[in-house]
């Protein structure tokens, strides 16, 4: 019983980590209805930049936490959106769709090609020490992930809900025609999640990092994750995709401890198969009207 | 005969004729080049003329590539192992269509993908049946009697003869009142009801035909390689599938043709330039969707803009939204 | 017998009840006129009867067969055709491939549909529906390019393409010029005599006026009067319905 509370808090642990890029994820569908095939390589961008940062320049923890958001949010926020998604958006989904794709074969490649196809080493943000709870222990490290993942995930939960931005983004998201006769800046706000999604996959490769090894193919695992996640949690919800992050985490945690590899993959698809056919639009999501 | 008929005996002529003369890589490249044409152009139908969100393209290919491979195996004849897997990917493509009825655009590109999942994940883990992650090697090129198709050359035909069945085929559905009918559903789908076409049927088929196409592509990959594995089915090759759909040209007849060339010959062309070509191939591919966003096509129409005909309209003039 | 029956036609969104127990009857032959202010439930009726959404409650008949709930594309194949408020075509495919993606549904035999003999019969007649119309000369022009007058045109001639039985028009001249109206009224008054049921919603009550001989009104879901133009425009209920409260 030890075993599976462990167990469970780690997976919880990375599933709160897959859990931020899934809601990223999300957001921009919502708000802007890009499917955006680069979310994985939007968390491996800012790892490796962590790694210059922390690593190469040896800042201070915050401060280099601080440059990896800002650099990121920069980039992969404001300035994907300037440069590809203000032009592509017009013509549909399609093209914005593809290319995310280019861009995510243009990070990961670059990476490979520039930086180094090897993996890096990342040290530990939290201690890895073991934690005592009676019969149970954790290490600092996945509580810490848990908390950290919480006070970004609850800020945001509060902005949305709270601040007249937040309103404005659910409005959007909700109708964005209608939206923009109420005066909303339509692309502003479309700029400010991408924005948004950016830091928040830069959350999410600042406590992976030391989970994985920074490597320039990690982002495919990731991306593939979060859409998994957002599937299964609720495509249109953010506490879909939170909830589809932990399943996630939880299910990959215990079914490697569990199930032998054979099955593994099956556990995942029967899961995937149940909430397809039972409910498409996901655990937590909520079905659309048809227009 | 027309501008056209001419230009169509020409290229077929030289179809035949250029790839003998060219060496066993090319001509492989070229061989695969014309089995993604063929899975393009049923990409093309389901996503590019009916507008139905189809991520599992890849799915579908591995049924036909997995039947003749299995069936292979126990000496069935190579075209017997194409026409079931033509077969199970039709009927599992009209499976597919059913959640298009009732889901809207999004959900359907899930649930496609889901199913992309779950059939890669069955070929990895059902390993009686196919190999699991080794897959099957030795997929047997087809032969009748004597005359076998092993040689590259040979087989190079063979592929070009099923390709030249396939986009006779698309062109006869996509010319027909069919073809309208889809292209109707695309763009307005609930007149298109009001009109009488019945959605169900046609999304069905969409679905189905598309499904069919890439089960034949499949089917022809498999003895291509020479041999499959669960690897070449993956989300990412249905991915590839969209570029190349989207790059050519989304619903535009001579759109896969232009897509399955880029997409496959580009980064050989490109592969000169060492660990580089990839990175140039991801800038191609932005560049191409910013500045080309309804597909490469648009190039070809400007090509072809003073000799364009009006005979034809319903190819001519059908553009992706 | 009444070619189209509605009994008590009820539809609820949510809460909000759009159709209320609504019956009416439509003659063949007839000229039926709709009216009733913003919101009384005019158009979900069409909508109802057509199939684009399922009713709440109650029945439609349609020569004697509950159509009640079935799909559009059913409804359409048994002889009712419509047109639309907000314009609906096919804004990438070009007037004529719009007239016949109205046309093709039809009977035929399998084997005459594969070998397209009816095409060259459907192009025929889809020719001259446009030269009635007037915009024969558009044909090769992309739906998307057409002026608002024209479009209106090709979307009633697409309803016409099937040669329906009845045909309901929701505000046929919404935003349309005079010119265009009278060219619109005088279509409709010819197709009436020669056998052409209508059934038209509208808010020009001048157009409604001298069109239809009998009208039906609706406000707020519900059915509240009925009869000869004269009838209703001294009735107070309509006056109260449009302008009281």
């Amino acid at each position: 019983m030890a075993d599976f509370v462990q167990l469970s808090v780690a997976g919880v642990s990375i599933g709160a980590i897959y859990a931020m890029a899934a809601i990223g994820f999300v957001l921009l569908w919502q708000t802007s209805n890009t499917i955006n095939f680069a979310q994985g390589e939007f968390v491996v961008l800012p790892a490796f930049a962590m790694v210059l940062f922390f690593v190469i320049f040896r800042l201070p923890f915050a401060a280099a936490m601080l440059a990896t958001v800002l650099v990121s949010t920069l980039l992969l926020g404001w300035g994907v959106k300037q440069l590809l998604v203000t032009r592509l958006l017009r013509m549909g989904v399609l093209p914005l769709v593809i290319a995310t794709i280019g861009l995510s074969l243009l990070i990961r490649y670059s990476l490979q090609q520039f930086w180094t196809p090897l993996a890096l080493p990342f040290p530990a943000i939290f201690s890895r020490d073991p934690i005592r709870l009676g019969t149970i222990v954790v290490s600092l490290e996945e509580i810490g992930n848990i908390v950290f993942a919480a006070v970004v995930i609850g800020a945001l939960q509060l902005f949305i809900t709270r601040t007249k931005l937040g309103w404005a983004m659910q409005a959007v998201a909700q109708n964005r025609t209608l939206a923009s006769v109420l005066g909303i800046n339509v692309s502003r706000l479309v700029t400010i999640t991408f924005m948004l999604n950016a830091a928040l996959t830069a959350v999410a490769a600042i406590l992976i990092a030391p989970v994985y090894l920074v490597k320039y193919d990690i982002g495919i695992g990731l991306g593939l994750k979060a859409f998994y996640a957002a599937i299964i949690g609720g495509f249109n919800q953010i506490r879909g995709a939170l909830l589809g992050g932990l399943l996630v985490g939880v299910v990959e945690t215990l079914s490697a401890a569990y199930i032998s590899s054979h099955f593994r993959d099956a556990f995942a698809l029967v899961i995937l198969i149940a909430v397809l056919l039972l409910k498409p639009e996901g655990i937590w999501g909520v079905k659309e009207e048809w227009a | 005969m027309t501008r056209g008929r001419w230009g169509l005996m020409a290229a077929l002529a030289l179809s035949v004729v250029v790839p003998l003369g060219l060496d066993q890589y090319k001509l492989y490249v070229l061989s695969l080049t014309l089995v993604y044409v063929i899975l393009a152009i049923g990409l093309n139908l389901t996503l590019g003329y009916a507008g139905q969100i189809s991520l599992c393209h890849a799915a579908f290919m591995s049924f036909g590539s997995y039947a003749v491979a299995i069936l292979g195996q126990h000496g069935v004849a190579f075209e017997i192992g194409l026409v079931v897997g033509v077969a199970v990917a039709f009927a599992w493509g009209l499976v597919l269509g059913f959640p298009a009825l009732k889901v809207k655009h999004h959900y359907l590109a899930m649930v496609t993908l889901g199913f992309n999942i779950i059939v890669f994940l069955v070929l990895r883990n059902w390993e009686s049946l196919t190999g699991g992650s080794f897959g099957i090697s030795n997929v047997a090129r087809p032969a009748w009697g004597p005359l076998s198709f092993k040689s590259d050359r040979a087989f190079y035909l063979y592929i070009l003869a099923w390709a030249a069945v396939v986009v006779a085929s698309a062109y006869w559905i996509l010319t027909s009142r069919w073809g309208r009918a889809f292209r109707a559903i695309r763009e307005n789908e609930m007149r298109a009801e009001v009109v009488g076409v019945s959605l169900r049927n046609y999304k069905l088929m969409a679905f189905a035909i598309g499904a069919a196409y890439a089960g034949m592509g499949g089917a022809l990959f498999a003895p291509l390689l020479g041999y499959i594995d669960p690897g070449a089915y993956t989300l990412d090759r249905s991915i590839q599938f969209l570029m190349m759909v989207v790059l050519g040209g989304l619903g535009r007849f001579e759109g896969p043709f232009i897509g399955a060339l880029v997409v496959t010959v580009l980064p050989e062309v490109l592969r000169g330039s060492e660990g580089l070509y990839l990175i140039i191939y991801a800038l191609a591919v932005i560049l191409m969707m910013l500045f080309m966003p309804k597909g490469l096509v648009g190039l070809w129409d400007l090509a072809w803009r003073s000799s364009r005909s009006r005979t034809s309209p319903s190819i001519s003039s059908a553009s992706p939204r | 017998m009444a070619l189209l029956e509605i009994e008590n036609l009820t539809k609820h969104f949510f809460r909000l009840s759009a159709l209320s127990r609504v019956s009416l009857s439509v003659e063949p032959g007839e000229l039926l006129g709709v009216i009733g202010p913003n919101g009384s439930g005019k158009t979900t009726l069409f909508n109802c009867v057509t199939g684009v959404l399922r009713p709440s409650d109650g029945h439609v008949r349609f020569r004697g067969e509950d159509i009640t709930g079935r799909t559009a594309d059913t409804v359409y194949r048994r002889g009712i055709a419509r047109t639309f408020q907000l314009i609906q075509l096919f804004p990438e495919m070009t007037v004529l491939e719009n007239m016949l993606v109205a046309a093709q549904e039809k009977r035929g035999t399998l084997l005459s549909r594969l070998l397209r003999r009816e095409e060259a019969e459907t192009a025929t007649r889809a020719l001259v529906l446009l030269e009635f119309l007037g915009i024969a000369g558009l044909k090769e022009s992309l739906a998307s390019n057409l002026s608002y007058g024209q479009q209106k045109l090709l979307d009633f001639g697409m309803a016409l393409m099937s040669d329906p039985q009845l045909i309901l028009l929701d505000e046929p001249m919404a935003g349309v010029n005079p010119t265009m109206i009278k060219n619109l009224i005088g279509h409709i008054l010819e197709l009436n005599a020669r056998g052409y049921t209508f059934v038209v919603i509208e808010h020009n009550m001048e157009v409604v006026m001298s069109l239809c001989r009998r009208i039906v009104v609706l406000s707020q879901g519900e059915r509240i009067a009925e009869g000869t133009p004269a009838e209703i425009a001294d009735n107070p209920l309509v006056l109260d319905a449009y302008f009281g409260r």
